[in-house]
């Protein structure tokens, strides 16, 4: 690319003829400098502006559209919005959503947190043990979803047959829709939980030693060394998690993959998560104007969701106190 | 339980049960791979077996899974948008990453931040506009459509940012006196030194692309162009209650990224660790 002019001005540094001032080869060498700057940082920024910024932004002009059949658009002002909050579909989507939010991220946080405090001393085969409960993260979310289908069909599917054997009686574990949002939950809990498992096993090990030490020489137990010592140390992890998981629960791909392979937002429209639904409005009725107005909807709130976070973290502080 | 036991020095007892119940709930957490891969080598009659060994062992699911569909062909796109993917972000993120590391120019922190910020941005929430820019630009439907808009992500240029910050300047310094130009630095000696973060990055990049499934679907509708899990999830449909094929197309689909995983686990796990404490 620039290679050879670069390496050329930084060759004169060394022979520079006696007549030039310095003052101006800085210069030079400075803009140099810029140049490279921006010549390595063009190739990604451009990207990103094209790919995440631009769509960002026409996301929310798009809104304010309607399409008019074969990639025409005319402008309908706030029409997708008022059509938005009457549309019973939509509003079921954000409630659903909303379940699924204010349920995927504690459970997820104390499932994880709790793997993490179990494979977090060394013991034989743990870093086996780690591994496995990490596995079903590295599978693609549409091979989980098919196996967890198999795992649930009606009747005679195994996770049926061990309950029915158990004498708890089976389940439509996703045709009932009383079930359906939760078995698809649990799942998505079970694929996150060994990342975020491994995220807090970084996060306690950044915890100083000597804590514990001093703990132990005052006799604290379990609970206690818990409750005085790992969870407040804990807290910039914890936190960290909560933010991701937030974002991960609204707009995470898994929102997506899992319900259109297993339930395609049914039954009775009980797993219509929101980013599915407006999947399905784009892409099966190309209502592209009325999805983006709800796309914008969905960025907005957790937009707002993570401005009430970095405000009750002080401005996203993750540090310790 | 006495209240005087240290946590550090349990019982033998206690530890030995502990440990047993850390593996079986291991174990219970891997059990749908195992009736996944079970599940690929059973027949149609056997499929509903509670049992995960196989009683009429068979390798047919596989052969009809490559006959019925061209899953060869999902394979070969899967791996090859991978592959490129992967190569093509290592060198833009490595290059940006540098920069913003290490070259000083105006503007730098400005444009840091908002690469930062794009982090909060996800597929799902930009979809429909994103198909719009990229219909716009005439690559629906190409290896264009599917290799270019996933290379673009601001996790890896701020992981490798976060790295060349920690890199001793010397080195550099030394090649700038040899007369080595930015770009030689970068190449010569910036990335040679990144080497084992870039395998790191790597793995983490094919698994996500491996894996990728809804840009594909939104993206292609030539079937010859469907990467492997719009192929599984278009084979499901077809194949609705043939779960023994179903879940030998799972099973070549999972195998690679399993693999994976396993040859690098500790590479992948300093990347998320770093997730965890970069975020």
């Amino acid at each position: 690319m620039s290679g050879a002019a670069l390496g050329s001005d930084v060759r004169t540094q060394r022979t520079r003829p006696p007549g030039v001032p310095r003052a101006r080869r800085r210069l030079t060498q400075r803009r140099r400098e810029w140049i490279a700057g921006y010549l390595f940082v063009a190739p990604d920024c451009l990207g990103l502006l094209v790919f995440v910024a631009i769509p960002m932004v026409l996301s929310f002009v798009l809104g304010f559209f309607e399409s008019t059949g074969f990639g025409g658009y005319r402008f309908a002002g706030l029409a997708n919005y008022q059509r938005m909050f009457s549309d019973p579909l939509f509003l079921n989507s954000v409630t659903v959503t909303f379940i699924y939010l204010v349920l995927f991220v504690p459970l997820l946080f104390c499932v994880s947190l709790g793997l993490a405090l179990l494979v977090r001393q060394k013991r034989p085969l743990i870093g086996l043990f780690r591994s496995l409960f990490f596995a079903p993260n590295v599978i693609s979310l549409v091979v989980v979803g098919v196996v967890w289908q198999f795992l649930l069909v009606d009747n005679i599917g195994v996770v049926n047959r061990v309950s029915d054997a158990l004498g708890l009686g089976t389940r439509s574990w996703l045709g009932d829709p009383k079930f359906a949002l939760a078995s698809v939950l649990l799942v998505s809990v079970w694929f996150f939980m060994g990342y975020y498992m491994t995220i807090f096993l970084a996060g306690l090990q950044d915890i100083p030693r000597h804590f514990y030490d001093a703990a132990r020489v005052d006799g604290a137990g379990r609970v206690q060394t818990f409750r005085h010592i790992t969870w407040p140390l804990l807290r910039p992890t914890s936190l960290f998690v909560l933010l991701l998981t937030t974002i991960t629960g609204v707009g995470g791909l898994q929102g997506f993959d899992l319900i259109y392979i297993m339930t395609r937002g049914g039954p009775n429209n009980a797993t219509s998560l929101a980013i599915f639904y407006i999947y399905q409005q784009a892409f099966q009725y190309s209502d592209f104007g009325y999805a983006a107005a709800m796309a914008s909807f969905v960025a907005f709130i957790l937009f707002a969701a993570m401005l009430v976070m970095f405000a009750l973290t002080r401005g996203g502080r993750f540090d310790y106190d | 339980m006495t209240t005087t036991r240290r946590p550090d020095a349990p019982s033998r007892v206690g530890s030995f049960s502990l440990w047993l119940g850390i593996a079986l709930l291991s174990l219970l957490t891997v059990a749908p791979l195992v009736w996944m891969f079970s599940g690929a080598f059973k027949t149609q009659d056997d499929i509903y077996g509670i049992s995960p060994i196989p009683p009429h062992p068979t390798l047919g699911n596989f052969v009809d899974v490559f006959t019925k569909i061209p899953f060869a062909r999902y394979i070969f796109n899967s791996a090859f948008v991978a592959i490129i993917v992967t190569l093509v972000a290592l060198l833009f993120h490595s290059m940006a990453g540098y920069a913003l590391a290490r070259l000083r120019f105006p503007g730098r922190e400005i444009i840091f931040t908002s690469i930062f910020a794009t982090l909060l941005v996800s597929v799902p929430v930009i979809l429909v506009p994103l198909f719009i820019v990229v219909k716009t630009l005439g690559l629906v439907n190409s290896y264009w459509g599917l290799i270019v808009p996933a290379i673009f992500n601001a996790f890896g240029i701020f992981f490798l940012r976060q790295f060349y910050l920690s890199l001793p300047r010397e080195l550099e310094e030394a090649a700038a006196v040899d007369g080595f130009g930015y770009w030689r630095i970068y190449w010569h000696i910036v990335l040679p030194l990144s080497r084992p973060l870039l395998a790191a990055l790597a793995v983490f990049f094919f698994l996500a692309n491996w894996n990728s499934f809804l840009w594909p679907l939104t993206i292609t509708e030539n079937p010859n162009l469907w990467m492997i899990q719009v192929g599984i999830a278009s084979f499901q449909q077809q194949y609705a209650a043939a779960w023994n094929y179903i879940m030998a197309a799972a099973t070549v689909a999972a195998l690679p990224t399993l693999a994976l995983f396993f040859v690098f686990q500790r590479r992948l796990a300093e990347t998320i660790k770093f997730s965890g404490v970069g975020g």
